[in-house]
């Protein structure tokens, strides 16, 4: 038998799926006693080149409640040409297509090895791919040109039949015409003044046929695509809009001393979504909007134009200081429920050195699938690469989106699905598998993602509805069918139906058997998932507290010990590093904001719901590699013992690279023994964490920031922050002074955390 | 006196002949005074026609035959009168009216005569105002040319009386010579009158003095009257010698009586006489400004003005210029006191442009209370170290800076060093507390902002102005002695939503921006919309090129309005500057939007109480507007294309209030309108104008400024705020008595205008005006003008008809006309038969204008007459100047059949009148609105080959015939004299070709022709005519049927 840990790196593989528990329990109250729900870590589309999508649609269960996909879990009669499905029981006929299957020629969908599988299906004609950009022009000279490169640039990525739009705002919104000759048109709105998305519509000319059908006059029906000035196929406009960006200028808006730019982000929002909602409905879509500080007037203002008044801060949010934030924060929600209605989605590029208003605007991005990216600068190759990177291509040359997507989740009776936490909005379905107690967005059973890559997870939470007075007989199991629609970067329809199944345990006699069914580093997330979900809703110190609790509930049930003996208190391998992720998920930015501007908590946040169980591991807990002359490179703890002085580290921690020169490393760089000759050695050290974070540059998204530094330097400031301030200067002596470095914090250490920890699971009080 | 050469004109030469009997003989004397037409009727009734009424209604049949009749009644009527003169001489009677001074005058007139025949006719001309346009007329009728000059020499006599009481006037205007002239001019007579009783004595002078006298009043026309009731009385006479006297009040008779059914035009006063004196008397004189009180030559003269002290007429023309010393006494003559104040009159070439006057960092000086500014009228005292205000006698101290010391007569010895202290306008550069936040103002913006909806774009009209604005655009106004205008421009097109356009100098090519928000509109863009054209001509010509092809498939055809104007009062917010926005627009604005407005057009209310309603604008967003245009010194001008009602009562609105002007050109075609509309749009472009201005009407002690009637825009009761103020805007001021005012320090005032040059320089424009006091109503009346009352009272009508119903409206006018007139016989002229008419010879044309205003579209009230362009005439009469009125009022009747091609000259006008129209002529006919070429049937072929290449009348089309440049003297003439009419008026006018008896003559043009062009014409005056009568309590009253 294949250990645990291949199963699950098969499954993952194969679905895009990690479970917290690979064995479930088989009724609601040991479920509920397990701690850590039932729930897993999907991705959607998790990149399967092994996998051709089919070209016909799937079969469905007639039960008009269940509709489920027909899958390898269904039962069949190859003769009577019937089959089962497993979650309803719902008896189907196939269809005629489906004639000639028998035993030995089945269709893909019933092989075991397809229980991920992709289907492309024709539905209307293709629409392209729209491209909307929503360029801020209160930007800094340099920023500007730097920008508008980029964007320059970026036409030449876009699908040749992409339409793209372009929409410039600062004290005013404008929006280009792209199909004009001779003469640069543009729409222009004021900044300040709310419109109904009716009222955008018929000023922007695109309601037309209603206007002159009360003229009487007859008007020729032409598509969207012809009416719409504004979005034009790229191939069509990319001299016009090269040229159209090479002109923009800076917002000539004369800006007094002492105040911000008025930046009229609210509105430019408000008019890109409205375009989109009256021409392009329900088709992919991205709003991708640039802007290089807050948003200064107008609804969705963050922050007056006053130099003298700062942007909120999290002690100003704490001490409900923050004037604009509720009104804002709510603006901008009401425009991301509407572009995810559509099926658009917003991406946010925000480069500035202070804050931008990302934590008002992030649900456009958090609810529409858009990306985030912060950075300092336009002119960073931070912001320029992963700006490229957006519009990467996979091995089939095609881009590494999709649209429009929705995810239906399909449940065996014995399962309800609670809710789901991932860069997707509720579709207010509910099915018979829907739970009410909620996790995450629930209350459903269908979630709209408008925008997805490969990488995006969704975590998703079940109830065990399984009365622990109706066992499941031995060998049952439960299933979930995960149903995603979505519009493929080459404009398919594609649907990829993924049906799993897990063995029920009865959670009494076969306890050893769940807790070695765990999935420690999946959990972990989930778990994080669920505290960084209430986090955005609540005080930090509760999240904290409520995390404490679940870990000490799961110490207590499935630690070994004996009462009020901390010393004796063990943990099984499988649930062995799920403290220690606990202990740095609780100093992560995700839970913890001192340091962090609300932008930045935002931007964290955002990142962490989204990514998947690898990335999101490397965001809770940072990998810290070690390159020395005394062995190959090697992972080492991420303790500050880890820092010593005639060692390199390379930390990732997803946001950042930090390549860290020890003391004595430093001095001989400083020295430059690395041009030297005889020191070839030193200077193959010095570029071997180059080279493996350059490895790591190349596929991440969005790019981290990139940091060299040494001993005493000021960004080392990043690694001694995330290191377990295993030695500070209050236990320095006591560890003496050759091993690491110290670390000035008041943190807790993780031994600290792990005594209390086992003091308190050990406790019989608690 | 001659001037009342209406008189002459009907019966020339029975009248002439008379008259150079009577006048001769007697003369003189009475005419002055009177003007009394009544009197003159019969005589005179030529003369006194003039005068009106009665005299007309008399004499209009033929005088004599009638006078006769009406002998025993007049003679009861007048008897008295008559008596006191008329015993010695007939003339005499006449005079009675002036009573005591003309028999004096008599005498002297009666030496005088003897000097020189033709001086004398002239005189007398002069004196009766009425005889000398005779003469005048003369040219009608050969024959009267001789009796012309008798009748003249009559009038000098009369002349002379008035002389004397000017005697001290005369000195000044002094050269006898210009007596001449002056004969011609009723002026003399006038002052006659008034002075006469003093003057007559004073005979010596006589004709010279006359002249003199002339200009003070108009006593010319009523010397006129005088004489021509004596004259007529002659003729009359002929038939009834005896009658003299009789005569008179048979005349009168008729008129009072059941008046007779017709009038003889020739009997009215003719304007064109009392012009054409004037301008014989007057035309390529210096007039000098520094005597107080002198009334300036008429405006339709030809006078250099040499400015001593007092603002040249040109700028400050008043309704009067001797005020009444007492609120009762205005009271009782109800004569408005007004001036017309045009700020930025053109300056002739040959007159001195205006000086400029810097006061250094701490700015003009003013007076301490009353904030007058520095002017000729302050009074140095002390040794010259202050100085009392002439305004309100404020003492001040004069600034160390600004010391100098006192000559002997008291007077600053850098006083002719000084433009404000010696001169009647000047200008001041305004320091920064005259400007806006404390901040030099920039230079102004000119927005060109064109409609291009379905129906310009169609008619051609966009092609039409975007190629126009490429030249146009070189010629910009710009401030004396700059390389290149200041003035940045920039473009907005629209239909329902605006288009902006980006023409940067650094484009490649221009850019549109849209702003589709027309509920709140803004301007969406901010560097490179208001640009200097030489330095973006290259993307402005490439915007201009492209603008019709941009729309030139464009189906929409509704328009917004009041976002435009907001857009481009934002727009010169935006950039902080003054401006003027060119509105190119076609349609009523119906499309959603603030100020949409509807169809409100209905004829029905025509005649009701309700009719005011048709030209109250509609309120709301354009009151808004007004006021942020103004506030913002952006200036409106509009150029309708409609084809249907638009509204212009309400469109017109923030134009009218922001000294912008409105033009029309109803059914726009191409070959029929566009030169006419490229030609106002030049004249508009190129006209130098003045911008956020704010004007203040400073008066001494006693009267103040009570009304203002203009393009003006007005926040509290003092403050006269325009956008802009260009050289066509006049802005009429009332004032009312607030105490006594004294004869010896007369009335002063002074017209401020803080204003921003073209250039972007604040200035301060200063026009001082003093003028006369006196408790004699007849000074008043002696010296009033009637071109700027008759300009007042249609300010005033206009503007009372948005209040209150027309036919009230018409009511007061015909009563007030009434009242001032009765007043005049009442108190100023010598008793008269009841029926008799009198007329000051100032106002002896008055009635005729007054009939004139009352046929005007906006208060005749048809239903013919489309209520856009009632309301467009309304507005247009709004802003207008003396001289504008002048001719709306009074058009110009050119006879072109009998015009000698070989001179220079524009051929004499003839009377404006329909009879005056011959089968056999060509006339043109021109009211500085329009012009029409008038065709009689049996006009002569050559003529008409000559101008139309083609070979009869009957070859013309009927329709939209242009005059075409032909190789002939002819052809070359009448373009000459069309250019220089054109040249002269503030827009330019389309030549309608009006064939006698066609189609387009009864209709296309006839309305117009018939109520605003003839305003004489017969049937008015024959079949009802304008009557003023004495009734037995001595109220006049004025029937004026239609």
């Amino acid at each position: 038998m294949t250990t645990y840990q291949e199963f699950i790196q098969q499954n993952e593989d194969r679905d895009g799926i990690r479970c917290s528990w690979n064995l479930w329990p088989s009724s609601r109250l040991e479920a509920t006693r397990l701690v850590v729900p039932v729930s897993c870590l999907y991705t959607p589309l998790k990149e399967r080149p092994d996998l051709p999508p089919v070209q016909y649609e799937p079969v469905l269960c007639s039960r008009a409640n269940c509709k489920a996909v027909l899958n390898p879990l269904c039962q069949v009669d190859f003769r009577a040409k019937i089959w089962a499905c497993n979650f309803c029981f719902q008896r189907n006929s196939f269809p005629p297509s489906y004639a000639g299957i028998s035993e030995v020629n089945q269709p893909a969908e019933l092989m075991p090895q397809f229980s991920t599988i992709e289907y492309i299906v024709q539905r209307g004609p293709p629409t392209p791919l729209i491209f909307l950009y929503v360029v801020d022009t209160c930007l800094e000279e340099e920023d500007l040109q730097a920008l508008k490169e980029s964007l320059q640039m970026s036409l030449s990525l876009l699908p040749p039949n992409a339409l793209v739009g372009l929409i410039t705002f600062g004290r005013m919104v404008q929006i280009h015409e792209l199909s004009c000759e001779g003469i640069a048109k543009s729409y222009v709105f004021r900044g300040t003044k709310e419109l109904t998305p009716k009222q955008i519509q018929e000023m922007l000319g695109l309601m037309k046929p209603a206007t002159s059908g009360q003229q009487g006059k007859p008007l020729a029906p032409h598509d969207a695509a012809a009416s719409c000035r504004f979005l034009q196929p790229v191939q069509a406009v990319d001299m016009n809009l090269t040229d159209l960006l090479g002109e923009l200028q800076r917002d000539p808006w004369p800006v007094p001393q002492g105040k911000r730019p008025l930046r009229s982000t609210g509105i430019a929002l408000s008019i890109a979504i409205g375009l989109l909602e009256g021409t392009f409905p329900n088709t992919g879509a991205r709003v991708m909007l640039f802007t290089g500080g807050p948003p200064t007037q107008g609804p969705g203002m963050v922050v007056g134009d006053e130099l003298k008044t700062p942007i909120r801060s999290w002690h100003d949010i704490q001490k409900d200081n923050a004037r604009h934030l509720k009104k804002a924060t709510k603006y901008y929600e009401a425009l991301a429920n509407r572009a995810a209605v559509n099926g658009h989605s917003v991406d946010i590029y925000a480069c500035a050195l202070d804050q931008t208003g990302l934590l008002e605007m992030k649900p456009l991005s958090n609810l529409t699938g858009g990306h985030i990216v912060m950075g300092d600068s336009f002119n960073t190759s931070l912001f320029k690469q992963t700006f490229q990177r957006v519009f990467s291509k996979d091995y089939n040359g095609e881009f590494r989106m999709a649209f429009g997507g929705t995810l239906e989740v399909k449940t065996s009776r014995e399962l309800k699905v609670s809710g789901a936490i991932g860069p997707c909005v509720s579709l207010n379905n509910k099915g018979p598998c829907v739970s009410d107690n909620e996790m995450g967005v629930g209350g459903t059973c269908q979630w709209k993602i408008c925008s997805l890559t490969p990488a995006t997870t969704l975590a998703l939470y079940f109830e065990v509805v399984n009365q622990h007075n109706a066992p499941i007989p031995q060998g049952g199991r439960g299933a979930i069918q995960f149903v995603t629609q979505y519009q493929h970067s080459n404009t398919q329809r594609r649907i990829r139906v993924t049906t799993v199944a897990r063995n029920w345990a009865d959670a009494q006699s076969q306890i050893q058997h769940i807790e070695t069914s765990f999935d420690q580093e999946a959990s972990a997330v989930l778990m994080a998932r669920l505290g960084v979900f209430r986090a955005e809703s609540e005080e930090g110190p509760d999240v904290l507290r409520w995390l404490d609790r679940q870990l000490i509930r799961l110490c207590q049930k499935f630690g070994q010990f004996n009462k009020d003996d901390p010393n004796s208190f063990r943990l099984s391998e499988s649930l062995s590093l799920y403290p220690q992720f606990m202990f740095h998920l609780r100093r992560s930015p995700f839970l913890q904001v001192f340091n962090n501007s609300p932008d930045e908590s935002s931007y964290y946040r955002h990142h962490f719901v989204r990514q998947d169980l690898t990335q999101s591991l490397i965001m809770v807990q940072p990998i810290l590699y070690s390159y020395s002359f005394y062995g190959p490179p090697e992972p080492v703890l991420l303790d500050s013992s880890s820092i010593l002085p005639d060692r390199i580290l390379l930390m990732d921690t997803f946001f950042q690279l930090v390549i860290y020169h020890g003391e004595t490393i430093a001095q001989w760089r400083k020295a430059g023994y690395q041009e030297m000759a005889e020191y070839e050695n030193f200077k193959q050290l010095l570029q071997a964490p180059l080279d493996d974070a350059q490895e790591i540059l190349q596929t991440r998204f969005p790019m981290p920031r990139y940091i060299d530094t040494e001993h005493g330097g000021s960004q080392a400031r990043f690694l001694l922050s995330k290191v377990n301030p295993s030695q500070t200067h209050n236990n320095l002596y006591a560890w003496g002074q050759e091993s690491g470095a110290p670390i000035l914090t008041d943190d807790v250490s993780l031994q600290v955390f792990m005594d209390h920890l086992k003091k308190l699971a050990v406790s019989s009080s608690a | 006196m001659s001037q009342q050469g209406y008189v002459a004109a009907p019966p020339y030469s029975q009248a002439q002949a008379g008259m150079g009997g009577y006048s001769t003989g007697f003369g003189n004397p009475p005419p002055q005074s009177h003007y009394g037409y009544g009197s003159p009727p019969q005589g005179y009734s030529a003369p006194p026609t003039g005068v009106l009424k009665p005299p007309s209604s008399s004499p209009s049949g033929m005088p004599p035959p009638p006078v006769s009749t009406h002998y025993g009644s007049n003679i009861q009527q007048n008897g008295a009168h008559p008596h006191s003169f008329p015993p010695p001489v007939a003339s005499a009677p006449s005079m009675s009216p002036y009573g005591q001074p003309p028999q004096g005058a008599f005498h002297s007139m009666a030496q005088t005569p003897p000097p020189t025949q033709q001086l004398t006719n002239q005189m007398s001309a002069m004196n009766i105002g009425g005889y000398g346009q005779r003469p005048m007329q003369g040219p009608q009728s050969p024959t009267s040319s001789a009796a012309p000059q008798y009748q003249t020499s009559p009038p000098p006599t009369m002349g002379h009386q008035p002389l004397s009481p000017p005697g001290p006037q005369p000195p000044t205007l002094g050269s006898p010579p210009p007596m001449a002239t002056m004969g011609s001019m009723a002026g003399p007579p006038m002052g006659m009158s008034g002075p006469p009783g003093p003057g007559v004595q004073q005979p010596p002078m006589g004709p010279q003095g006359y002249p003199q006298q002339p200009g003070s009043p108009i006593a010319g026309p009523y010397g006129a009257q005088m004489a021509g009731p004596q004259m007529a009385g002659p003729q009359m006479a002929g038939p009834q010698s005896g009658a003299f006297p009789g005569g008179f009040p048979g005349g009168p008779a008729q008129m009072a009586g059941p008046p007779q059914k017709k009038l003889d035009p020739d009997s009215i006063p003719s304007t064109t006489q009392m012009i054409e004196d004037d301008q014989t008397k007057r035309g390529g004189q210096v007039y000098v400004t520094n005597i107080r009180g002198q009334v300036p030559p008429l405006v339709t003269t030809d006078f250099t003005v040499q400015d001593q002290g007092n603002a040249s007429p040109r700028f400050m023309r008043c309704t009067t210029y001797s005020f009444p010393c007492t609120a009762d006494l205005a009271k009782q003559c109800k004569v408005p006191l007004a001036t017309i104040i045009k700020p930025f009159a053109i300056v002739p070439k040959n007159e001195t442009p205006l000086y400029i006057v810097n006061h250094g960092e701490a700015g003009p000086i003013r007076c301490n209370r009353c904030k007058a500014y520095m002017c000729p009228y302050m009074q140095f005292i002390d040794g010259g170290r202050r100085y009392q205000c002439g305004f309100c006698s404020c003492i001040n101290e004069v600034p160390v800076q600004y010391f100098q010391h006192l000559d002997h007569m008291g007077r600053r010895m850098d006083m002719y060093e000084r433009p404000e202290l010696s001169l009647g306008s000047y200008e001041f550069i305004a320091t920064l507390d005259y400007c806006k936040n404390n901040k030099p103002p920039n230079p102004p913006a000119y927005i060109f902002m064109i409609d291009v909806s379905y129906n310009n774009i169609k008619s051609g009209l966009v092609k039409l102005i975007c190629e126009e604005l490429k030249t146009l655009l070189d010629r910009l106004p710009k401030e004396e002695g700059a390389e290149t205008s200041a003035i940045k421009v920039g473009f907005v097109t629209y239909n329902k939503i605006l288009h902006f356009y980006n023409v940067k100098s650094a484009l490649a090519q221009p850019q549109m921006m849209v702003v589709s928000d027309v509920a709140e509109m803004f301007v969406p863009l901010l560097d490179g919309f208001l640009v200097n054209f030489q330095e973006s001509r290259a993307v402005i010509n490439n915007l201009l090129d492209q603008i019709p092809d941009m729309f030139a498939d464009t189906n929409e055809s509704e328009t917004v309005f009041a976002p435009v104007i907001q857009a481009g009062s934002e727009a010169l917010k935006a950039a902080e500057c003054s401006g003027k926005l060119f509105i190119f627009h076609s349609s009523i604005p119906t499309a959603e939007a603030p100020g949409k407005l509807k169809n409100r057009d209905d004829r029905k209310l025509v005649g009701t109480e309700k009719e005011k309603t048709l030209f109250q604008p509609q309120r709301g967003v354009y009151e808004q507007l007004t006021k942020d245009c103004v506030a913002q010194g952006c200036c409106v001008d509009l150029f309708l294309f409609p084809n249907q009602f638009v509204d212009i009562a309400t469109m017109g609105d923030v134009p009218s209030h922001t000294g912008g002007s409105i033009y029309k050109y109803s059914n726009f075609q191409m070959e029929v309108n566009g030169q006419q509309f490229l030609s106002d749009l030049r004249k508009d472009v190129e006209k130098s104008i003045g911008f956020d201005a704010i004007m203040r009407v400073r008066t001494g002690t006693g009267f103040r400024a009570t009304d203002f009637f203009g393009a003006i825009y007005m926040n509290n009761t003092t403050d006269v705020e325009m956008a802009a103020v260009d050289c066509d805007k006049a802005v009429t001021v009332e004032f009312k008595h607030d105490d006594t005012l004294s004869e010896e320090s007369g009335a002063v005032m002074q017209c401020a205008l803080l204003y921003t040059t073209i250039g972007g320089q604040r200035r301060l424009r200063i026009h001082n005006l003093s003028l006369n006091c006196s408790s004699q109503l007849s000074e008043l009346y002696k010296s009033c003008e009637t071109d700027a009352l008759i300009n007042f009272f249609a300010k005033s009508a206009y503007r009372a008809m948005l209040n209150q119903p027309m036919k009230t409206v018409r009511e007061i006018l015909v009563n007030q006309t009434a009242h001032m007139l009765a007043c005049y016989r009442k108190n100023c002229a010598s008793p008269s038969a009841a029926s008799q008419l009198i007329l000051p010879d100032a106002m002896k044309v008055f009635p005729v204008y007054m009939n004139s205003l009352l046929k005007t579209p906006a208060l005749v009230g048809s239903t013919e007459l489309s209520t856009d362009d009632r309301a467009f005439h309304r507005l247009l009469v709004n802003s207008m100047g003396v001289e504008e009125t002048q001719v709306l009022l009074y058009p110009r009747l050119i006879p072109l059949h009998t015009m000698d091609v070989s001179s220079e000259a524009i051929p004499t006008p003839v009377r404006c009148s329909e009879e005056r129209l011959s089968e056999s002529g060509m006339f043109l006919l021109e009211n500085g609105l329009s012009m029409f070429l008038w065709l009689g049937q049996a006009c002569p072929p050559d003529l008409i080959q000559n101008l139309f290449n083609v070979p009869s009348l009957g070859h013309l089309s009927s329709e939209g015939t242009s005059l075409p440049v032909l190789d002939n003297a002819h052809s070359r003439k009448i373009h000459s004299i069309i250019s220089s009419i054109s040249q002269r008026r503030a827009s330019s006018m389309k030549l309608l070709i009006v064939k006698q008896k066609d189609r387009s003559e009864l209709f296309s043009v006839s309305t117009w022709l018939r109520t605003r062009v003839f305003t004489e014409a017969r049937p008015t005056w024959t079949s009802c005519a304008t009557s003023i009568c004495f009734g037995p309590d001595t109220r006049v009253v004025l029937l004026i049927e239609d």
